[in-house]
């Protein structure tokens, strides 16, 4: 019992980085209609803007841990918003009226620039961190000796999730921005003749996509301790899982979702085998769109003749 | 597309030297705080495991500067070009130069291809690249069937390139079955596989059925890194046997080929069969799709692209058709897999990559999905221009994934704009691929 309570923590700590990354892919899609395969690799791109800032802030001599950690969040979220912001202007914008394909592919490609680009630019090496959130509770000690334990680590990165998913709700359902979005997710054509710069907020939605994966990227290298130039190819594929399989355009559905494969991915490695938890998580996938084809909290679609 | 109103009205007021100066400002402002964490400073492991950094602003200067330039370039150019606007059925004169151009192009292509062992017999080089683009050109057409064909998106193609593979090499080095006997076993097993991972995605659709078969490649690759007792994981499988030629092997002993003909010994003999053996594969994926796609079978896959709605209510069964695509699709990457073990006698998971998949679908799309020429020159421009950069290394998939972004917008349609129909009325005409659906599924 206490070695599942463990493995529920952890699998939901794994998971809120999932869901993060998650509901970028699941606003795009909403929004465009297109899976972006780059966003992986921007979730990578945030993780190393965050290595390097708090590289450069320690090297300055600060050594207040929380104020480092606030500096990082901003200027990882803002940097990866801008490069956000680029791909789609430079790869998806040209292709927005063209067909399907196109802009799939040119996103693999794009996928393939920003791993190379951080390859030639940063080396092909692991980058570790030492510790930087250190410490934790004792939850509970049971009588085979297991601890259970919650890790302050493990408390940022859920309260972190939280606070970005309460703002990001409220950014959707109570702003400008937020109406503009959903106008554009019903109808681009419509929303454009009512006034609503389309090119503007479909750039702003990869924007914000941006920001919340560099968010993903600095928890994942708070939590794990380190970066590597590949780390956003499985970690985009399991992210665009959670949001298929939480129902591709439901923005509650990707965390759900992005939680569901997090706890899968942890349970399965604690309980079976660590080697076969992608094909866990993969397997379920195919499983839950066989019976599910619109996933958890998706809408069916309504096929027009 | 029709007339952009937009565009036309860009092109009319001609923007001017400010307007070109500025746009380059702001790109290369976006540039530098872009490139400036990444390329401004480079990270490393120190000498005691910590991290140390260094920066570099001279590339990052040189970068900056690159952009502003460029953008300049980029912006002329535009202009200079002016909207482009696309036709929809190919005017005549057109038609009758592609026509002419057509009827010409594959054959002297094909005869190109069968001399290129004789003309280039000493370049051992220009002989393994004919083989690494014709598997390649083999993979294109294969997967022909299903994404241009059936219009069925498939991510995860590369699986059934493994599966004929892995099929060969197990069965060669275990059982010490011959080539000939496993390359129909693996087309077979590549095919069945083909079949299970089309039965759970015959109800998805669209970017549902691009991220399963995605998955399912990667399910593939995963099982054979971790099987290790059957696949040898990561390590892959070594010693898998060469071809013989019907039986006769091409070694240099007393029962080789080059023995029983009295002639001398060469390494090279065993390359231009092995490039003679790709080519007659590549050329039977082709026939059998040229010949598929005029039965009924065929039709049907066409059909299913354009309206899978439409099919349904013309009684069309879209169970057995989507199967059959994959099915066919698959065992041609299993022969083509197959053919990769025995060139290679080594394989490992490592040569299952998404990036193979992401390639060959790539190689289909710039081909003009469903043209079996375009993929052929596709393939040729992709491993062609991908071996051209052999020299930059490290730059060499930088320059293959701009590459493929720069094509895409340029030639969203591919290389080959144009498609000939398989059925018409009265007269044959081609028609651009604008016309031509993707398919849903």
């Amino acid at each position: 019992m206490d070695y599942f309570a463990q493995q529920l923590i952890n699998g939901l700590v794994l998971g809120s980085i999932y869901g993060l990354i998650a509901i970028g892919y699941t606003m795009v899609y909403g929004i465009v209609g297109m899976i972006n395969f780059a966003h992986g690799d921007i979730f990578m791109i945030g993780g190393f803007i965050a290595l390097i800032t708090f590289l450069i802030l320690v090297s300055f001599g600060l050594t207040v841990i929380p104020v480092i950690l606030l500096i990082v969040l901003l200027v990882s979220m803002a940097v990866t918003a801008l490069y956000g912001w680029t791909v789609e202007r430079i790869a998806y914008r040209p292709l927005r009226h063209s067909f399907r394909l196109a802009p799939m592919l040119s996103a693999i490609g794009m996928s393939f620039v920003l791993i190379n680009y951080s390859q030639v630019a940063q080396g092909a090496r692991v980058k570790p961190v030492p510790p930087i959130i250190t410490g934790g509770y004792t939850l509970h000690e049971g009588s085979g000796g297991f601890v259970v334990q919650l890790s302050n680590i493990q408390i940022v990165v859920v309260i972190t999730t939280v606070v970005l998913l309460a703002l990001f709700t409220w950014l959707v359902a109570r702003t400008r921005l937020g109406r503009d979005m959903r106008a554009c997710e019903q109808d681009q054509t419509m929303a454009a003749l009512l006034g609503v710069d389309v090119d503007r907020t479909i750039s702003m939605t990869f924007v914000i996509g941006a920001a919340l994966a560099a968010v993903a990227g600095m928890m994942y290298l708070l939590y794990y301790g380190l970066v590597d130039f590949f780390m956003g190819f499985v970690a985009g594929i399991k992210a665009f899982t959670a949001a298929v399989l939480g129902g591709i355009g439901s923005l509650p559905g990707a965390m759900l979702g992005g939680l569901a494969i997090g706890l899968i991915e942890t349970l399965w490695s604690a309980y079976f085998s660590v080697e076969y938890k992608d094909v866990a998580a993969f397997s379920i996938l195919i499983i839950v769109l066989i019976f599910l084809p619109t996933g958890l909290l998706g809408r069916p679609e309504v096929e027009k003749v | 597309m029709s007339v952009n109103p937009a565009a036309s009205e860009k092109a009319s007021r001609i923007p001017g030297v400010a307007f070109i100066f500025k746009k380059a400002l702001i790109s290369a402002l976006v540039a530098l705080v872009l490139f400036s964490l990444m390329i401004g400073v480079r990270t490393e492991a120190g000498p005691s495991g910590q991290l140390i950094y260094w920066t570099r602003f001279d590339d990052l200067a040189a970068m900056v500067a690159t952009v502003f330039g460029g953008s300049i370039v980029v912006e002329l150019l535009r202009q200079w070009w002016g909207p482009v606007g696309t036709v929809r059925v190919v005017p005549p004169p057109v038609q009758d130069a592609l026509a002419v151009a057509g009827r010409w192009v594959a054959p002297v292509l094909l005869i190109f291809t069968f001399l290129v062992p004789v003309i280039f017999y000493n370049e051992r080089y220009i002989l393994d690249l004919g083989i690494l683009v014709l598997t390649y050109v083999m993979l294109g057409w294969g997967l022909n069937v299903v994404v241009g064909l059936a219009g069925l998106l498939d991510l995860g193609y590369v699986a059934f390139y493994a599966v004929g593979a892995y099929s060969y090499a197990l069965l060669a080095t275990n059982f010490g079955l011959s080539f000939w006997v496993c390359l129909p076993l693996a087309g077979i097993l590549a095919a069945f596989w083909g079949v299970l991972l089309g039965f759970p995605v015959l109800r998805l659709r669209g970017d549902y059925l691009a991220i399963v078969t995605l998955a399912f490649g990667e399910i593939i690759r995963l099982v054979i890194i971790n099987w290790q007792s059957l696949t040898g994981g990561p390590n892959g499988v070594t010693g898998i046997p060469r071809p013989t030629m019907f039986g006769i092997p091409l070694s240099p002993g007393e029962d080789g080929l080059a023995a029983r003909l009295g002639i001398e010994f060469s390494p090279t003999h065993r390359i231009v069969f092995l490039f003679y053996l790709i080519l007659a594969l590549a050329l039977l994926t082709n026939w059998v799709t040229i010949r598929l796609r005029r039965l009924p079978i065929g039709r049907a896959w066409e059909a299913l692209r354009e309206d899978e709605v439409a099919c349904r209510a013309l009684g069309i069964n879209t169970t057995t058709t989507k199967l059959t695509a994959f099915a066919t699709g698959a065992m041609f990457g299993g022969f083509a897999g197959a053919f990769f073990a025995t060139r290679q006698g080594f394989i490992s998971p490592e040569s299952f990559t998404f990036q193979e998949s992401a390639l060959v679908l790539a190689i289909v799309v710039l081909g003009g999905m469903g043209s079996q020429l375009g993929v052929a020159l596709a393939a040729l421009a992709m491993i062609g221009g991908f071996e051209l950069f052999r020299g930059l290394d490290q730059y060499r998939m930088l320059v293959f994934g701009v590459a493929m972004v720069l094509l895409m917008i340029w030639r969203p349609r591919g290389l080959v704009g144009h498609r000939a129909p398989t059925v018409f009325l009265e007269r044959n005409q081609a028609i651009s691929s604008d016309l031509v659906k993707e398919g849903h599924g």
